[in-house]
């Protein structure tokens, strides 16, 4: 067992109101969340001395921290994209372990479908002189994010054969498990034929391969084993953790088929000591169907090349021998910009057996799996309970 | 031309100064440390594989191979017009990649491994962006 190996448990998880939020600025749906995760917890807001929140506002973090009325002992707003969570995780853990903190609250929310709408803007700023992005790649059309994805997926069907059908097999299992989930935000059936005759967005990649956008956030309270035991809920055990990057613009992605997630996830079972046969449940970031992919090669679920004919057959799908996504992930369940904390939400409730029509049957272990910017950062979390 | 230009144009400084003036020129230079005698891309002061600080500015052969593309049907600011255009990253014979855009070829004719050398789009009068075009055999 690793260092960091059952030294805290993840004890409450909630979302926020989800989809379409116009009346809601993201504060107040970050108050929501962190109210409704203190209450699955059976914990109040003056337990928590540990704050760890990411967002694209200017020092958002501590904004956040004074709006919701909490002075922290140990404060990390550490923001490499939509994997900032998962390295949250790892950093409450490690302040958990040290003593640094006893109850580590991870927040956030965005609303990109209402600030389009009711013309806010988002606070995601680029264009800074010194982001070698904007000298280098955006004089030629570069955007970020769907044509870097495209990119990375032009060159995994160039060197290993992988095509949009196989690409399309990971939308329509998503799909499967939206249609279970009643918070879902699109749950009508979706073939692989509607995938590959969806808009074509950037080549390879279509309007079905990509995710959602929509309002929403989260909220998940980690603690010490020692108060973990002593709550109302089962403790969800941090197994093991790992966390890289490995470049910001897609021009410097080494090799355009790996992800950071070979690091992260190759620490993140070395902790835990175990191995992905050992995982009853996949929580992957689905910016776009061939991020699940690249995570399931680089995860060591399947040999790199592999990914194509690993997720064949529905192999991800309710029923299959790989469940993934199990809320419908951002590809048909929400998006809001940086998803990774609602893979931890989701995986903490099927280990705990909360989720119903879409429940994985004596599900033990999860892995959750961030991915931020254009494939550049990636954390890895493994979770268990007893 | 100038008031022409509607595109995103690079805000250039001192550390890559060099590169855009060489472009301008009609030439692609690279930066090579002296150390290690490693290329790198984009330009900096120093190595970011040795960190040795003793760099210095080399005139790429600008011949290459297309190591990724993609069509975008979705246009970046100020490209509206040019839907659908492609963007490429080059693997240079140096070595080191770099984003561009393959010209004087359709879209669908741009593939991965494809052959390709340099040409200068002299978009503004003080920028001039290094674009791509198929390496054509010469009888």
């Amino acid at each position: 067992m690793g260092v960091l190996t059952r030294k805290a448990a993840i004890v409450g998880v909630s979302e926020s109101d989800l989809g379409y939020t116009p009346d809601k600025t993201s504060l107040q749906l970050i108050a929501q969340a962190t109210n409704r995760a203190l209450d699955d917890a059976g914990l109040k807001k003056s337990d928590i001395d540990g704050f760890f929140s990411a967002g694209w506002i200017t020092m958002e973090s501590i904004m956040v921290a004074e709006y919701l009325g909490i002075q922290p002992a140990y404060s990390d707003n550490t923001l490499p994209g939509g994997s900032a969570f998962e390295f949250h995780v790892e950093h409450a853990v490690a302040a958990i372990s040290a003593g640094l903190c006893e109850t580590a609250l991870i927040c956030y929310a965005e609303t990109p479908l209402s600030d389009r709408k009711r013309r806010m803007g988002r606070s995601f700023t680029t264009g800074a002189p010194q982001e070698p992005e904007e000298q280098f790649e955006i004089p030629y059309g570069q955007w970020v994010p769907v044509p870097t994805y495209a990119l990375a997926a032009q060159r995994h069907m160039y060197q290993y054969g992988t095509t949009s059908a196989q690409l399309a097999e990971i939308a329509v299992a998503a799909r499967k498990w939206a249609s279970l989930n009643p918070l879902a935000a699109m749950r009508d059936p979706l073939s692989i034929e509607d995938v590959l005759a969806s808009p074509m967005m950037s080549t390879p990649l279509r309007l079905r391969d990509c995710c959602l956008v929509n309002d929403g956030g989260g909220a998940v309270i980690v603690t010490t084993a020692e108060r973990a035991v002593n709550l109302g809920k089962k403790p969800v055990w941090i197994l093991g953790c790992g966390e890289s990057h490995t470049h910001r613009s897609i021009t410097g992605m080494p090799d355009l088929t790996v992800t950071p997630a070979k690091f992260s996830g190759q620490r993140a079972f070395s902790m835990a000591g175990l191995s992905p046969s050992d995982i009853d449940v996949l929580e992957l970031y689905d910016s776009f169907t061939i991020t699940v992919l690249l995570q399931l090669e680089d995860l060591g679920f399947c040999p790199k090349g592999e990914g194509g004919r690993f997720v064949e057959g529905q192999r991800l799908a309710p029923g299959g021998l790989q469940p993934a996504n199990t809320g419908g992930g951002g590809l048909s369940c929400l998006h809001t910009g940086m998803f990774g904390i609602f893979l931890l939400i989701e995986a903490a409730r099927q280990l705990r057996g909360e989720c119903g029509d879409r429940q994985v049957r004596e599900a033990k272990t999860a892995l959750c799996n961030g991915i931020g910017g254009s494939l550049a950062s990636s954390g890895t979390v493994i979770l268990g309970v007893d | 031309m100038t008031t022409e230009y509607k595109k995103p144009l690079p805000y250039i400084h001192a550390e890559t100064r060099a590169y855009w003036e060489g472009a301008k020129a009609h030439e692609l230079l690279l930066r090579k440390c002296r150390a290690c005698g490693r290329y790198h891309f984009y330009p900096r002061d120093f190595c970011p594989s040795c960190f040795s600080f003793d760099v210095e500015w080399v005139k790429a052969s600008g011949r290459g191979t297309v190591y990724s593309v993609t069509v975008c049907h979705r246009p970046a600011e100020g490209f509206g017009k040019d839907v659908p255009y492609n963007i490429v990253l080059v693997e240079l014979e140096e070595g080191v990649r770099m984003m561009s855009t393959v010209v004087e070829c359709a879209n669908d004719d741009v593939l991965i491994g494809m052959a390709v050398e340099v040409v200068y789009d002299d978009v503004t009068p003080e920028v001039t962006l290094p674009k791509f075009r198929p390496v054509r055999k010469t009888n």
